[in-house]
């Protein structure tokens, strides 16, 4: 067949740029295992994310102004006279709150399955770079909406650089560029928010993705499955992440978007968690509110600072908590990756680490009674302990025999079957029949539905037998 | 350890019983978006009682026109003050110097009021005002403590004070009516209702908007979700 102008046209450019080796190297002949869970969808959508979080962006930078007697009323102008401007800022806003809810699912993933194990340590370590990246972008973009909780929470975290012995004030000033929180903190802000800390993400993600291409993914197994190939080369346990991954990630994508999607058009406040409400009254150093606290993603590690009584040790204390996760890959001496496999010790070890997050995160927005300080003291202590006593804890696991291959992972329906074969059984535990004589003389009272009564008895034996599961696969 | 979870969610609610026992209970304000009519009514109510100190200047009266179902010429005739072009922003004529002579503070613009304090907030704030010979403006307030703003509506409420009633828990203040308004108690709470209804509205005028069309949105999102899955399934037929 004679080539037409257009593939000649195409053959052109592919002479001379390899974007089909490119698209084959990272989609259609990258090998990825086969039995990805629901823990496996937070990576691309976090990518989804920054997409908008970038092209929303660059929608609100046309008509923001970073300038202290501007911002406000130019956030407000967004919200009200650009056309569609609410629901470009909304997507922007849910978007920051809905990358660190799936940066941290991501984050625990790994935590999970042992992804930051060898030979995975750079990928960690790139990611890593990318949260304190991304947390940087957060904190800097905080302050363009100019409203109370911005001003305040800026002038909180910044003076805590002032807390450093010696250097602290001058270097506390020379990142304000003022003696407050002012203009001149909000220009520099905006440019590292916009543009310097932008770069540094998008560079970092493509660090990120070449070092995990360049070892291949690890799976809820814990396998290598490169370690066993079939005769042309591929991983007897892999399939191209085009087309299989990439149309599951699309599921993912779509339950994703309809939560994302609930949030920016029924509740984009949520509560005051992803818009704080004293963000709603502009800027003023004169008046401080009565209670400050940063947003919700932030509220673990700002827990962590309040717990700790000096300030240079809490300074200390919240930097120690992120430093302490880049060391993970050393801590952890098990050689195990995956808790499916892993003993009885770490399993309630990450356990008592999840809790302690959230209840960190929760005393980080409520103000500070002398109960709230000790309950973070002992969460503190906890969330360290997690860490800093990994490499002793790790070592005395009793593991279990991680198998060759790959376990066959079930999908949601056949989940769901399995449930719905236990139902009838469930049902005939947890209610008595008791024939009642109802006055209504349909039929449809007379059926065995109406006449369940609950059975106190079955039902404290069903809540006993789940907790005794639970507890067992703590083991 | 399930009894020492147990004692930490004890201890986490305590702690949190005792930061929210200091607040004066809010009354419920009935915010209903959908009722042009109430909120044509909290328009009229903020421009001649508000507006003369506060202003609300991220709003339009052309957009108000618009959203509540007013007539442009209505809208000027019966609701702008004299003189206000359709395309004003609802800006007040109080001077900022003669402000801060008056009150000691500029009084803030209402745009966002309703976001920042809530609608319930506003509701019972504009109830709670009582005879308070201490302050410069003669009148306290039970939810806002010393506030810096005189009572607007006083006439319309009537003037009311403080009346402190013993109960198992401790002291409770009550507001009892001294001299009767020009409106009876339940036209009073009818008017402050639709005002913080009005206020609501202008916190967000694109509440109802973007309800309406998240409809739309989210059942295109479900519609993508049967597409997507039904396509992942089908690839993944020849998979395990």
């Amino acid at each position: 067949m004679k080539p037409n102008r257009l593939t000649e046209c195409g053959n052109w450019v592919l002479d001379r740029f390899p974007a089909s080796k490119f698209w084959n190297d990272h989609m259609a002949q990258y090998y990825a295992p086969k039995n990805f869970n629901f823990w496996y969808f937070f990576g691309s959508l976090a990518l989804l994310v920054l997409v908008n979080q970038i092209l929303t962006g660059i929608l609100l930078t046309m008509n923001y102004k970073p300038d202290a007697k501007l911002a406000f009323d130019s956030v407000e102008y967004i919200m009200r006279d650009v056309p569609w401007g609410w629901l470009v800022r909304y997507m922007h806003s849910t978007g920051a709150s809905a990358f660190f809810i799936v940066i941290y699912l991501h984050m625990f993933r790994a935590l999970l399955y042992g992804s930051f194990k060898h030979p995975r340590e750079l990928i960690w370590i790139f990611g890593m770079l990318l949260f304190v990246a991304l947390m940087a972008e957060a904190f800097m973009g905080y302050l363009l909406p100019w409203g109370q909780m911005s001003f305040w929470g800026a002038q909180v975290i910044i003076s805590l650089f002032s807390a450093i012995p010696v250097i602290g004030d001058d270097l506390s000033l020379w990142i304000r560029g003022d003696y407050v929180i002012a203009d001149a903190t909000l220009n520099r802000f905006f440019a590292f928010h916009v543009i310097a800390v932008p770069l540094v993400l998008v560079m970092l993600v493509f660090m990120h993705l070449v070092a995990l291409h360049e070892v291949g993914s690890n799976n809820p197994d814990g396998i290598e499955i490169k370690e066993s190939k079939d005769p042309w080369g591929h991983p007897v346990d892999g399939i191209p992440f085009h087309p299989y991954y990439t149309v599951k990630d699309f599921v993912g994508v779509g339950v994703f978007l309809l939560f994302f999607a609930t949030v920016i058009f029924y509740m984009p406040e949520v509560g005051g968690y992803f818009l704080e409400h004293a963000n709603f009254i502009p800027a003023d150093p004169m008046k401080t509110p009565e209670h400050i606290a940063p947003v919700w993603y932030f509220t673990p590690f700002y827990s962590i600072l309040r717990a700790i009584p000096d300030k240079f040790a809490g300074v200390i204390g919240m930097g120690g908590s992120i430093v302490v996760l880049f060391l993970m890959p050393w801590l952890d001496r098990c050689k195990v990756k995956s808790i499916r496999y892993r003993g009885g010790i770490f399993k309630k070890a990450l356990f008592l680490f999840v809790i302690s997050f959230f209840a960190l995160g929760y005393l980080g927005t409520q103000p500070v009674t002398p109960l709230a300080t000790t309950m973070a003291r002992l969460f503190t202590t906890i969330y360290f302990g997690f860490f800093l006593l990994m490499p002793i804890y790790t070592r005395w696991e009793k593991t279990k025999p991680v198998p060759k291959s790959l376990t066959k992972t079930h999908s949601l329906e056949e989940q769901f079957h399995a449930l719905e074969e236990q139902l009838p059984a469930l049902i005939d535990e947890i209610t008595d029949i008791k024939p009642v004589n109802s006055e209504i003389g349909h039929p449809a009272f007379k059926s065995t539905f109406f006449n369940r009564r609950p059975n106190p008895k079955g039902i404290a034996h069903v809540i006993s037998r789940f907790f005794k599961k639970l507890v067992e696969s703590l083991d | 350890m399930k009894k020492l979870l147990l004692l930490f969610l004890l201890l986490l609610n305590l702690s949190f019983g005792v930061v929210a026992s200091e607040e004066v209970e809010l009354q419920e304000a009935n915010i209903d978006l959908s009722d042009n009519e109430s909120l044509q009514r909290g328009a009229q109510h903020f421009v001649t009682y508000c507006l003369g100190c506060h202003s609300a200047k991220h709003m339009r009266y052309l957009r108000i026109a618009i959203d509540i179902g007013v007539d442009q010429k209505k809208m000027l005739k019966d609701i702008a003050p004299e003189g206000a072009s359709i395309y004003d922003q609802l800006h007040s004529a109080m001077n900022k110097h003669d402000a801060e002579k008056w009150f000691g503070v500029q009084p803030p613009d209402l745009s966002l009021i309703a976001r920042s304090r809530g609608a319930d907030w506003l509701y019972t704030y504009l109830k709670s005002y009582y005879l308070d010979e201490n302050r410069p403006t003669g009148v306290n307030n039970l939810v806002f403590e010393d506030t810096a703003m005189p009572n607007p509506l006083w006439q319309l409420q009537g003037e009311q004070h403080t009346k402190v009633r013993k109960t198992i828990y401790g002291d409770d203040t009550d507001l009892v009516l001294e001299t009767s308004g020009t409106l009876s108690e339940r036209e009073f709470d009818l008017f402050v209702n639709d005002l913080v209804n009005f206020l609501v509205y202008v916190g967000e005028p694109v509440q109802l908007e973007r309800q309406r069309i998240g409809k739309y949105v989210i059942v295109f999102l479900l519609l993508f979700l049967v597409v997507a899955y039904l396509l992942k399934k089908e690839y993944w037929r020849d998979v395990d």
